[in-house]
């Protein structure tokens, strides 16, 4: 018996050295997404989104004649299992890159990995600790969020407002973008007034809000994903707050204007990815056919509209893939090929890589909106 | 610190005390009538809310018809749970039970994941939003609405358990179930329609909150929470000191948020919790019973 279950497996080790060779035309690529779990909302759009453009890849022919295989892992939003799959990957499936993980934790978790093994990592994750310092392999497609905190602080410099009262979420992106907030604003001569946070998971903001009213600030920041802000912005109605109020690029999507309800977002004003609003963006833009193509070719897929997370995949694919395309496919050529991109038009905007920057994104990866009659304007 | 402050604390507070009032209650009628915490009381808070928004947008039904269909089907989800989970176990000691509601609990919030998918989910105000000004203070009507339904859902309640028999027979197992056993009432039907009353109440609950708060398939997990602290506030009584202990935590916390720091708005509570925890056991109002600790 002991012999028989000897004999089977080394049948089946010899399948698998079979298939190994017989696939080495094609190019692995690795991809770790928070499918499920708290953090889906990016890694389901994430994972659904690698799977459309390979598939678009391989129906036009492959990179250079050669095809292109994804192995996608659903890491469940843990660090610890990212790190598992992350060698996993590396060892067993012998991908030549990494896309993903979703979450800054998972990515931050998984960097010494993929520097002790040299495989480049594409994380799909906002933390500007991902690359700040640069790290030899780590790249990450998202743009900081502090550019986005930027891009208000800039506008607010335009209207003459100068005290901010802070209302962000108590998770990883509200206290990343508070404390990003509170150092450009010290930079740039603002003051903070107020400084309140609330839950990611609090149903009533008017207590914070009613201290902000006391307060009279010229300006309220607001940062986090929904559902918060949406209560924020009701909220602000109903205490019938006039100071003009900012959110995060966190809710630039239909979604937070839903919730809110158009009456009580209009005025909103937020920087935006440019895929959730390129029907407002001139035709001119250099990105505007991309989103286009990008959102119908999405919602023709999964009949939902394409979401900004989807397009940090799609950022990290066209990075990998122009790589490929330019230097080679080993890990090293790719590496090599992604941190020479310039001007890589792309969904969060135009890829602009050095040996210094390993994200490439500026300010002109998002668009002051406010919101009107339930939709996006342009602010200029 | 002006008057207009502290009203709008005040008031914000009461509305949201009066939603942790509702979901309180019902951990203590099933808690009097069988002896255990029914952590799934908050999935009856969120099947409430979610369940509105299908009868609205798939079946079109007015709200009127809306309200009062949401509330059917999650009695339905009620009567299952107590049917399939609690009456069934071989060896009904509390710790057993407690477990299979915190199992129950994950089933259902996980099948109405599936069900409704992870999106926050938005339902129009009863009323329209036009905010109503008391004082300096604004409140919204769907606040008038929480806090008229929380009070004739109390009234219903008080009436139910001190004027009709079947109300009399539950207060009788709540003092001692084999005595009422042995008097003639069918204890497990009173079990029975603990778990009616309170997955209704529970869906009440979710269902007057959600326009102003959304709703989601993970609302109720802190929702049920605090209902929970309201009701170790009130000394897991199905009468007034629930009502209060809601409305103490609703106030508190607010009051907290907007005077101290809104960073330790959720910590409030719990600190609370745990003060009566170990101070009062027996609640904030009750005698001291030596039968309950």
């Amino acid at each position: 018996m002991k012999k028989m279950s000897l004999l089977f497996s080394s049948i089946c080790l010899s399948l698998i050295c079979a298939t190994a060779s017989f696939a080495s035309g094609t190019i692995k690529i690795g991809a770790l997404f928070a499918v499920t779990g708290p953090a889906s909302f990016l890694g389901e759009p994430e994972k659904k989104t690698l799977e459309l453009l390979v598939k678009e890849l391989n129906e036009k022919g492959g990179i250079n004649g050669q095809k292109v295989e994804a192995v996608i892992y659903d890491t469940g939003g843990d660090a610890t299992k990212a790190v598992q799959l992350a060698t996993k990957l590396i060892k067993d499936d012998k991908v030549s890159v990494i896309i993903g993980p979703s979450t800054t934790g998972e990515s931050m978790a998984v960097i010494p990995v993929a520097e002790k093994e040299k495989i480049p990592l594409i994380s799909c994750a906002a933390g500007i600790k991902i690359t700040d310092p640069a790290k030899h392999w780590v790249f990450k497609t998202p743009a900081n969020d502090h550019v986005a905190a930027e891009k208000i602080l800039n506008y607010m410099t335009s209207k003459k407002q100068k005290s901010i009262a802070l209302l962000t979420v108590t998770d990883g992106f509200g206290a990343s973008g508070r404390e990003q907030i509170k150092v450009l604003a010290k930079q740039k001569g603002f003051t903070v007034v107020a400084d309140e946070v609330y839950g990611p998971k609090d149903t009533d903001m008017t207590a914070q809000l009613t201290k902000i009213r006391g307060i009279k600030p010229d300006a309220i920041i607001c940062w986090g994903t929904n559902p918060g802000p949406a209560v924020v912005t009701k909220n602000i109605k109903q205490l019938g707050i006039k100071t003009p109020v900012y959110m995060s690029h966190g809710v630039a999507s239909k979604k937070y204007i839903e919730l809110a309800g158009a009456d009580a977002a209009e005025g909103v004003m937020l920087p935006a990815g440019k895929l959730a609003i390129y029907d407002a963006l001139p035709k001119g833009d250099v990105q505007y056919k991309l989103l286009k193509e990008y959102d119908q070719g999405y919602k023709k897929m999964y009949g939902v509209e394409a979401s900004t997370f989807g397009g940090y995949a799609y950022d990290a694919f066209l990075l990998v893939t122009g790589a490929i395309k330019k230097s080679g496919s080993t890990p090293e050529q790719i590496r090599n090929g992604v941190e020479q991109t310039s001007k890589l038009v792309s969904i969060s905007g135009v890829f602009n890589m050095s040996t210094k920057d390993h994200n490439g994104l500026d300010l002109s990866a998002f668009e002051m909106v406010k919101i009107v009659k339930g939709d996006w304007t342009l602010l200029k | 610190m002006q008057f207009d402050q502290i009203l709008q604390y005040t008031l914000s507070g009461l509305s949201t005390g009066a939603i942790y009032a509702l979901i309180g209650i019902g951990f203590s009628i099933i808690y009097n009538a069988t002896g255990i915490i029914n952590f799934a009381q908050g999935e009856f808070v969120m099947l409430g809310g979610l369940l509105t928004l299908s009868c609205l947008e798939l079946l079109a039904l007015p709200l009127w018809a809306a309200v009062p269909c949401a509330i059917a089907v999650s009695t339905v989800v009620g009567i299952l749970f107590e049917r399939l989970a609690i009456r069934p176990l071989k060896q009904p000691t509390p710790i057993n039970l407690v477990i299979i509601t915190i199992g129950g609990s994950i089933l259902i919030r996980g099948l109405a994941m599936l069900v409704w998918g992870k999106d926050t989910h938005a339902i129009p105000a009863f009323s329209g939003d036009v905010p109503i000004s008391v004082g300096g203070a604004t409140i919204l009507p769907q606040h008038l609405w929480i806090l008229a339904i929380t009070l004739v859902t109390i009234c219903i309640n008080k009436i139910y358990f001190y004027h009709t028999i079947s109300g009399k027979a539950m207060r009788a197992c709540s003092y001692n179930r084999r005595a009422a056993g042995l008097v003639g009432i069918d204890v497990r039907r009173m079990v029975l329609f603990s778990f009616i009353i309170s997955s209704a109440m529970g869906a009440v609950a979710g269902i007057i909150v959600a326009p102003l708060t959304m709703t989601a398939y993970d609302v109720g997990v802190m929702l049920g929470l605090k209902g929970f602290c309201a009701a170790i506030i009130g000394g897991m009584s199905s009468g007034l000191s629930t009502v209060i202990g809601g409305l103490l935590l609703g106030v508190l916390e607010s009051l907290g948020a907007g005077l101290i720091s809104s960073g330790y708005k959720d910590a409030i509570a719990f600190i609370i919790l745990l003060l009566i925890l170990f101070i009062r056991p027996q609640g904030l109002f009750g005698k001291a019973d030596s039968e309950r600790v």
